[in-house]
């Protein structure tokens, strides 16, 4: 192997097993920074030797070996340790061996669980969280995380320094919760997976609409979690809601960059196989629960459109269930608006207009360009048309993009012509 | 990135013959790995060619030829689609699939969304800049 080759080695095999080794270090030394620092000086050393003596049969089991025995040096030169050096090496012996490494698959396995609580961990921000999580399970370097967020490298190493001192303060134990905690915990985990998602299908920043590698690094997360703890609802109707709206990335984006509405997408360029994907991890999720959490309730109105032909094919009076279902649990005026369009396209703009007026003052809604545009759609079907006139005029005001602006403004225009006496035919075809 | 890892057939996939249980315990083994690390997105193994055709297409008439297929090396018997961030990822992860000696896998990446739309979209972001700058002058 060339040098060159066997440094893209040694960055690949960081990311299949350093969450692995980071995880079980972290349970030896019982600190999470200190256990990266040394997943990290054991690949220094890789870097050093595999070049000439090539890279061993098993990777994993070189590096955590080399990275325990570093730990126990360590503790034996601070002699404060000296007792807590007999015990890591006790610790050591019982389990470093090749052969242990591949038969503690259960062990590693609950290693990276409580990593990933610990890792999301509410002390920390949810950035911090976010940050965290992808250099320490996803295996993603400094360098690429701050690229996915758009972030210099050295705020994103700041930011995990600091992260992993506040954990340290803090004193958080190496563990998976337990009781009433746990499932906090857990929400914890699953909102910084969607965070991550979220930031990659919905990029707050930047020029890109759409940032494919932070959803993939995302969805990976989400099925880590989900085989490490497969009984969890929610984990597979996060997973499920994720699959589902990645499922839609290639429609999404359209020929200028710009993204494409739901309704509007070419449907042909759907993944099918992440959206196979996605309907098989809802029916695991609605097998586990009773009552489907939000997550669930999420993905099952994804999974409504993604079973579905085109927007007249759409079981809108399934997903206004369900978006009534998810007000329920998350009282939001955003869902009830939601829910208002699907009720309107199920039973028609009255219906859906009544909900919208419900919400009309709600002071979340005020500078929200959707509220004006909805209601100012909904009026128009209704052939109110001075008052959809005025909507499509607070909406245009309210939305940042050029070019949504203008066919927000061409609609209220065409208000104007048609409440003076316009095609009346053309109102009427509207209507049906 | 997504890539398809296919196996090669030989002789003994064009024959028909079932793995042993014992290969099939470290095939689920090794797959196990790959669901857990979050990066298998599906797997498959495929009958022998014997049950499949080919179609060829002609100037004015496609051929059909049923198999089996004597070039077992043009021919696959199986595959994954994994995710992952580089070529690289895919080899250190398959390196150690459990294959007798003889046995051979090949990688392929499949093209994402951004391959295609690429060019299109900085003709378009090109275009929209020339139009603005005629505007201005």
């Amino acid at each position: 192997m060339r040098g060159s080759d066997v440094q893209q080695a040694i960055d690949a095999i960081w990311r299949i097993e350093s969450p692995k080794l980071i995880a079980s270090l972290s349970r030896m030394v019982r600190d999470v920074g200190r256990a990266e620092e040394l997943a990290q000086d054991a690949f220094v050393c890789a870097l050093a030797q595999w070049p000439d003596e090539g890279i061993p049969r098993n990777p994993g089991a070189w590096l955590t070996t080399t990275a325990k025995r570093r730990a126990i040096d360590q503790a034996r030169r601070h002699k404060a340790f000296e007792r807590k050096a007999e015990e890591l090496h006790y610790q050591c012996t019982s389990r470093a061996t090749e052969a242990d490494f591949a038969s503690s698959y259960g062990e590693i396995d609950d290693d990276l669980l409580r990593l990933m609580f610990v890792a999301c961990h509410p002390v920390l921000s949810k950035e911090a969280r976010a940050a965290l999580t992808l250099r320490l399970l996803g295996g993603l370097t400094t360098a690429e995380i701050a690229r996915a967020f758009l972030v210099s490298e050295t705020a994103i190493g700041a930011r995990i320094v600091r992260a992993k001192r506040a954990l340290a303060d803090a004193h958080v134990p190496f563990e998976v919760p337990e009781g009433s905690e746990r499932l906090q915990r857990l929400e914890s985990i699953l909102e910084v997976i969607y965070l991550i998602f979220n930031e990659g299908y919905a990029a707050s920043a930047g020029d890109d609409v759409l940032r494919p590698e932070l959803m993939e690094d995302a969805l990976r997360l989400g099925r880590m979690l989900a085989a490490l703890i497969p009984n969890e609802a929610e984990v597979h109707g996060l997973v499920a809601l994720m699959e589902l709206q990645a499922s839609r990335m290639q429609a999404r984006i359209g020929p200028t960059g710009d993204p494409v509405l739901l309704r509007d997408q070419d449907r042909s360029r759907w993944n099918r196989l992440l959206i196979a994907r996605g309907l098989a991890a809802l029916t695991k999720a609605e097998r586990l629960a009773l009552e489907p959490g939000p997550y669930a309730l999420q993905a099952a109105i994804a999974a409504c459109h993604a079973r579905a032909v085109g927007t007249e094919e759409t079981d809108w009076a399934q997903i206004a269930a369900l978006y009534g279902a998810l007000s329920q649990l998350l009282p939001s005026p955003v869902i009830e608006l939601n829910r208002a369009v699907a009720v309107s396209m199920a039973s028609g703009a009255r219906a859906g207009l009544e909900i919208v007026d419900a919400i009309r003052d709600d002071p979340l809604l005020q500078t929200y360009r959707l509220l004006p545009s909805v209601r100012a759609e909904l009026l128009f079907q209704l052939g109110r048309l001075p008052e959809a006139q005025a909507e499509f005029q607070t909406a245009a005001a309210l939305t940042q993009n050029v070019r949504d602006r203008n066919l927000l403004l061409e609609r209220a225009s065409s208000c104007a012509e048609l409440s003076a006496g316009g095609p009346l035919k053309r109102l009427c075809s509207t209507h049906t | 990135m997504r890539f398809v890892v296919m196996v090669r057939a030989n002789k003994q996939t064009e024959s028909g013959a079932m793995p042993s249980r014992e290969e099939l315990a470290q095939m689920g083994k090794f797959n196990d790995g790959l669901e857990k690390d979050g990066v298998l997105l599906a797997a498959d193994g495929l009958q022998p060619s014997s049950k499949g055709a080919r179609l060829r297409f002609d100037a004015g008439r496609t051929t059909v030829i049923d198999g089996p297929f004597a070039e077992t090396k043009e021919l696959i018997a199986g595959f994954w689609i994994v995710q992952g961030k580089s070529k690289a990822e895919i080899v250190e992860r398959f390196i150690h699939a459990p294959f007798e000696p003889g046995w051979e896998l090949e990688i392929r990446q499949f093209f994402e969304a951004d391959d295609f739309d690429q060019d299109l979209a900085q003709e378009m972001r090109a275009q929209a800049e020339r139009l603005e700058a005629a505007k201005r002058g």
